[in-house]
């Protein structure tokens, strides 16, 4: 019962506020270890398939993306609504996908080269044609693993 | 000004940059994870290579069409997506040795001893320019989920663990046990659609 009494007899004293500091700073260096910028800004709609046997996309720094899908409506009036390829920050063709591929092999490590893959990040309702278009360039430029990339989910709908 | 001692930096205000430096990394920050379904592209064949599909036995080859409909046709039967998973495992085990399924034989595999697999089952999958792409991956999914379920279920039967916990010698036994080649078609243009 005496716990109960004590209460308003002595002022609250302020919470010591000294190790704030610290606890803040110990967030900030594990955000700034964890973060990845964003590289790529998306010009192109992405909404990715759902599939049950996906696996973790090991070692980013080898993989280079391949975005599909519609223009976003930004630039629909530019680009159409047609879907179209996006490699690096610009909308590009099948045609200039062999020559990303040989620039994105140039800027590795000569040792990491072969274990290259190319993650194809494709909207579901993408047309296979232009995906096996750009599939046919992949194995023109030799880079034969690749990624289809779709969220994990345990059961399909 | 010199004569006082050296001042104590007033260290009030640094809570507060680091505040502010945690709340820019807080919003820049992304924790997605990719994922995706690993695939390996054939290689371009040589011109001069001599095509020699047809030495292939059709009760070997497990054929998958899809058309511009996103209809399934699965060994000549039109198909719905969510029997795919059962009728593939059907084919690359063969249980009871039927004759239309996958001609079976013995083999020596590290760990099994000598079993009675199927030889070397092919799935041909093949694709419309029409398909869209969404029906085209759970097609895939479907495919490589028969064979993962397939691998999971003799590596608990034998080891009592799943195919992803084994080491690399086992998980390499259970791969020899169920093979299955999953082979896609070379790209043809029938009908001129796009």
């Amino acid at each position: 019962m005496s716990r109960f009494k004590k209460k308003g007899g002595k002022e609250l004293s302020a919470i010591n506020t000294a190790s704030l500091p610290d606890i803040v700073f110990m967030l900030l260096f594990f955000f700034m270890v964890t973060t990845v910028m964003k590289e790529v800004d998306l010009k192109v709609n992405i909404r990715l398939p759902e599939a049950t046997e996906a696996k973790k996309l090991e070692k980013k720094s080898l993989v280079s993306f391949i975005y599909i899908g519609k223009p976003g409506e930004r630039f629909q009036k530019l680009f159409g609504t047609e879907p179209r390829i996006q490699l690096n920050d610009q909308l590009m063709q099948v045609k200039d996908v062999e020559d990303f591929i040989a620039q994105e092999r140039d800027a590795m490590n000569e040792s990491d080269q072969s274990k290259m893959s190319v993650s194809l990040k494709v909207d579901e309702n993408t047309k296979m044609g232009v995906v096996t278009d750009v599939k046919q360039a992949l194995r023109r430029a030799s880079a034969l693993k690749i990624n289809y990339s779709s969220l994990k989910v345990d059961k399909l709908k | 000004m010199a004569k006082r001692g050296l001042q104590q930096i007033n260290a009030g205000s640094m809570a507060d940059i680091a505040f502010l430096l945690l709340i820019f990394f807080l919003v820049t920050t992304t924790m997605d994870v990719d994922t995706g379904l690993m695939r390996r592209l054939p290689p371009i064949p040589d011109k001069d290579q001599k095509q020699n599909d047809d030495k292939i036995k059709q009760r070997n080859v497990f054929v998958v069409l899809i058309n511009k409909n996103n209809d399934l046709l699965v060994e000549n039967e039109v198909m719905d997506i969510h029997d795919l998973r059962e009728k593939a495992k059907e084919f690359i085990a063969n249980p009871e040795d039927k004759p239309d399924l996958p001609e079976k034989d013995y083999k020596e595999i590290p760990f099994f001893g000598r079993v009675y697999v199927p030889k070397n089952p092919i799935i041909s999958l093949q694709n419309d320019r029409g398909t869209s792409y969404g029906t085209y991956l759970m097609v895939q999914n479907e495919l490589l989920a028969a064979k993962n379920e397939l691998r999971d279920e003799i590596s608990t039967q034998k080891f009592n663990l799943k195919y992803e916990d084994l080491d690399e010698d086992q998980q390499a036994a259970v791969k020899q046990y169920y093979t299955a080649v999953l082979s896609e078609a070379e790209p043809k243009n029938i009908g001129g659609n796009k």
